[in-house]
């Protein structure tokens, strides 16, 4: 059975940092991922990462423009810990190789991007998240000696010890079937959000949610997971991502009277307003009957403002997706988007070093809550994130593992007790419910229709009880697949699980919060209430579904205030 | 605006499957979807896979071209399933059924899903795939020049799909080739002006016999990269490279056999194929034939020139005589030589920094203005044709 210093599970940004940071920390490493590392969602990540690495920039104003992007419910002393260490590690990045823009001195160059005070976003074209990603991964592979990769291994369950310390988990090798035990003195989970809750989605379709679900499950607490990120710029068509860069180089936002709407939404900011800002504005001027389109569902976005030579340079990615997925140029044309499930704020809840409250559990990335996005994530912190709390975390983990034994090797008991798992859902009778692609579109449309950029009490409650439904009709959802070699049906199946625990936690907290903060916006409850809700829901699994409680916000320099852009 | 409102049509599907647990061969298998014409052949498989047969294995993750999960080939060539629209597949396919097959070149898992551990990632590891960082690293960031970031951004955009190793005729032929995707990602490192091991790297994959003079210039990886990474072409400026700026002489022959290649082009106009053997083997004269090397290797090649001439491949009279052009002509040639070795630096073709297209050319310029060097770029290859321009359906060449 494999045994290590540090088993990470998810091999994006977050994991793949981390295990460069335990290697270097002399930690035996495991790194795990359900896909082939470079195949992890932070591909898809476009805009770049902010730094204030500018000489007239302080990471001060980066941490404040932060904060106010939260709304105020970020952390604020794990939002100085990133904004502060975000030009070393940017720097780190550029001398393992990412290859960052160039200004014409040949430094680095920067972009503006939303919520920022000035231009400070790092960027590889727009395909940022892809260069750090492979870049990281060339890594790995020069680590190889030190470093054991699991590549297309799928985990089941986290393994506890009698003392409530995580201590393995279990997995199975997607490509012959075979389940596995792996031991290891601490667990780092990196395995992303949960896009595909909803329907349309940005999201990958394997941002299924597992991490936070499998920490819930261990009984760790979930915080923020009412703050679901609506881009403002997602393709009509599909829901595909329009780089919050297009924004930045200088595209604009028009509706159906041809008016540059942002202008009442936001005078100062504009269409670089945060993005829940920018996302409601739309929203409503859909609502409001002002969208373009034949149903006039969509908002136009038109890059044919940015010079096209520097469009073909630094946005040559979405010029792509524009030609291919909308049959548009967009240098040329103005093309329809609309607001679109992007992000999770909320995860598993972590201090700065990634420590969850479960011993021996940490967790970095999207699947984490810091917090240090609070209600609404700048663009171009998530890579930030993901790079700082990964090599915390990493950092911690290999430390807590050089002063303790192996755990004790988990029992084939246990591993069976997973083999069983799956084995009942492959026993199910075909014909004998429903399909499980049919209750994950349900909960897609459920979830984008009530849990969406507006919600209220009426819709909420009745995503909850569609939710509860969906739980008992995934007991009987049948898979067609009885096979062992890359079974993707019988996984589909047990990411529904994921999908329905992380749905069960983010309705409920949407419930509790009765104000608007960030990406939540209540239209029964339109105000921000700091009196009353100036305050983080945790949520953890009780025997009857979701336990709520609560946890400060940490005020450190930045008191709160309206928030205007 | 384009019409985002087309109504769904019926498309067949005819994919490859197969089942390693089932001892029984591959088999086609057809299915009927549902879907708008401009959908994408993945999201037919995944309607499929989700209302009639669950176990179909294909990867797939972004549907947004970006992950490079789903490579496969559809009705023979490789393509992202995610990024091919399921009316142009049809309208390409032999009978209307639009056939998905799994990549070339490597072995199949299951279904649509090939092992690119086996092939694909082997070869990457091949050409040590990490930066060796010119020391000391700067406190901050390395100073470079701007466009450079640029130019390796092109090949840094490669997901890793693999859809150039499906279909490399070279592989095909020599399965331990390093291939174009690897090759593509050595560029990446000898482009970067960060690295410390350019002669190296390049000593190195020049005098592998597998390396990058194995390398055919069939231009199927260039057609088949669903990113315009441009693999032959990296291979190419890592060739130019070694040969033109470190001087790297290979016991494969391959920079000689360039080297001749071009002199030949340059005096006849045409290829002078006679000539071209001994010259790579003997020396880049007409006295070159006169070199044993030269006498050692017209005997080990007479059997294939034997065989060309049989099938009229080749003509023998020209074959020993060469070709000849028309004075104006070959004057042409010489000006496109002049022009070429006479630049003050060699221009590379790179899509970041040039575009797609440059019939726009005064648009292009002061568009441009962001940027000094873009424009500088826009502005020469307005004066200058650039491949791209030969290609541009708007473009002229004049030469």
């Amino acid at each position: 059975m494999p045994e290590h210093d540090v088993l990470i599970i998810g091999a994006g940004l977050a994991g793949q940092r981390a295990a460069l940071a335990a290697v270097q920390a002399k930690a035996s490493v495991a790194i795990l991922s359900k896909v082939h590392p470079v195949r992890s969602h932070s591909v898809a990540a476009a805009g770049g990462i902010n730094a204030a690495i500018s000489i007239d920039d302080d990471w001060r104003s980066h941490a404040y423009d932060t904060v106010k992007g939260s709304d105020y419910l970020g952390d604020q002393d794990a939002i100085e810990v990133m904004c502060s260490e975000a030009p070393k590690e940017v720097m780190h990045l550029e001398h393992i190789g990412v290859t960052f823009h160039r200004n014409e001195r040949g430094e680095l160059d920067l972009r503006a991007f939303g919520g920022a005070s000035m231009k400070r976003t790092a960027y590889v074209a727009d395909i940022t998240g892809q260069a750090i990603l492979h870049v990281l991964y060339e890594q790995l592979l020069k680590h190889h000696a030190q470093l054991d990769r699991y590549e297309e291994w799928f985990v089941t369950s986290l393994l506890q010890d009698d003392g409530g310390c995580c201590c393995g988990a279990i997995a199975r090798d997607i490509r012959t079937g075979r389940m596995e035990a792996f031991a290891a003195k601490s667990v780092i989970l990196a395995c992303g959000g949960a896009g595909q809750v909803y329907r349309p989605t940005t999201n990958a379709l394997i941002v299924t949610g597992d991490g936070i679900a499998q920490a819930y499950r261990l009984g760790a607490p979930l915080m923020d997971m009412e703050m679901v990120q609506y881009h403002p710029t997602t393709l009509v068509e599909n829901g595909l991502l329009i780089t919050e860069g297009a924004r930045g180089e200088g595209a604009i936002l028009l509706n159906s009277e041809g008016e540059r709407f942002m202008e009442r939404y936001a005078p100062n900011k504009l269409e670089l307003a945060s993005r829940d800002v920018v996302s409601r504005a739309e929203q409503t001027e859909i609502l409001e009957g002002r969208g373009v389109g034949a149903d006039k569902a969509g908002i136009y976005l038109d890059i044919t403002k940015v010079p096209r030579k520097r469009t073909l340079e630094a946005l040559r990615e979405i010029v792509n997706i524009g030609r291919d997925f909308a049959g548009v140029d967009i240098t040329r044309e103005p093309i329809m988007i609309r607001p679109g499930q992007h992000y999770m704020m909320g995860g598993v809840k972590t201090d700065v070093n990634g420590a969850t409250p479960i011993d021996g559990l940490y967790a970095a990335g999207e699947v984490a809550c810091v917090s240090v996005h609070g209600g609404n994530r700048l663009g171009a912190n998530s890579l930030l994130d993901t790079l700082i709390f990964g090599r915390r975390a990493g950092e911690h983990a290999a430390a807590r593992g050089s002063s303790m034994p192996m755990p004790k090797t988990p029992s084939h008991a246990r591993v069976l007790e997973d083999v069983a798992r799956i084995d009942e859902v492959l026993a199910r009778e075909k014909g004998g419910g429903r399909r499980v692609s049919e209750i994950k579109q349900e909960l897609g449309d459920t979830m984008n229709r009530h849990v969406a950029v507006y919600r209220d009490e009426a819709g909420l409650t009745e995503a909850r009880s569609v939710v509860q439904r969906l739980r008992q009709e995934a007991r009987s959802a049948y898979v067609d697949d009885r096979g062992t070699v890359f079974n993707q049906d019988v996984l589909g199946a047990l990411e529904l699980d994921y999908m329905l625990d992380c749905a069960e936690a983010i309705v409920a907290a949407a419930i509790e919060r009765k104000e608007s903060r960030g990406a939540q916006f209540r239209t029964d409850h339109p105000q921000r209430d700091d009196e009353k809700w100036l305050k983080h829901i945790d949520i953890t699994r009780g025997q009857d579904g979701p336990q709520i409680s609560y946890s400060e916000v940490t005020i450190t320099q930045w008191q709160p205030e309206e928030r205007r852009y | 605006m384009a019409d985002t409102h087309r109504p769904p049509e019926q498309f067949k599907l005819r994919l490859r499957r197969y089942d390693p647990e089932s001892r029984q061969p591959p088999y086609w298998d057809e299915h009927e979807v549902k879907l708008e014409p401009h959908r994408s052949v993945l999201e037919g498989i995944l309607q499929a896979k989700a209302s009639f047969d669950g176990s179909i294995g294909i990867r797939c993750s972004c549907r947004a071209a970006i992950c490079g999960s789903c490579g496969v080939r559809i009705n023979g060539e490789p393509h992202l399933a995610c990024h091919t629209h399921l009316d142009e597949a049809r309208r390409l396919s032999a009978d209307g059924v639009i056939e998905v097959e799994p990549m070339g070149n490597m072995p199949v898992i299951k279904d649509l899903i090939v092992d690119m551990d086996a092939v694909h990632w082997k070869k990457i590891q091949r050409v040590t795939p990490w930066l060796i960082a010119k020391q000391p690293v700067p406190e901050r960031e390395y100073i470079v020049e701007r466009e450079s970031m640029v130019d390796i951004t092109q090949t840094m955009a490669c997901i890793q799909c693999g859809a150039c190793v499906s279909d490399c005729l070279a592989m095909e032929v020599d399965p331990g080739f390093v291939g174009p995707a690897a090759l593509a990602k050595a560029y990446r490192f000898v482009g970067d002006p960060r690295d410390d091991a350019h002669f190296e790297r390049l000593n190195d994959l020049s005098e592998d016999p597998q390396g990058i003079y194995d390398c055919t210039h069939c231009f199927k990886c260039v057609q088949a990269c669903p990113k315009d990474v441009n693999p032959m072409g990296q291979i190419m400026r890592l060739r130019r490279i070694a040969g033109s700026d470190h001087h790297i002489e290979d016991d494969n022959n391959g920079h000689r056999h360039e080297a001749a290649f071009v002199t030949l082009i340059r005096d006849y106009g045409l290829l002078h194929e006679a000539e071209l053997l001994p010259r790579s083997y003997g020396g880049n004269s007409w006295l070159g034939k006169f070199h044993p090397n030269a006498g050692l290797e017209l005997l080990r090649s007479s059997r294939v020139a034997a065989l060309g001439i049989l099938r009229g491949k080749m003509n023998l009279k020209t074959a020993l005589l060469g070709h000849k052009l028309a004075k104006p002509d070959l004057q042409a040639i010489k000006r496109i030589y002049q022009r070429v070795e006479g630049a003050e630096k060699r221009r590379e073709l790179n899509l970041y920094i040039t575009g797609t297209d440059e019939d726009d050319g005064p648009t292009a310029g002061s568009a441009g203005s962001s940027d000094g060097a873009s424009a500088a770029a826009a502005a020469e290859s307005a004066a200058q044709p650039s491949p791209q321009s030969a290609v541009s359906p708007e473009g002229s060449i004049d030469l």
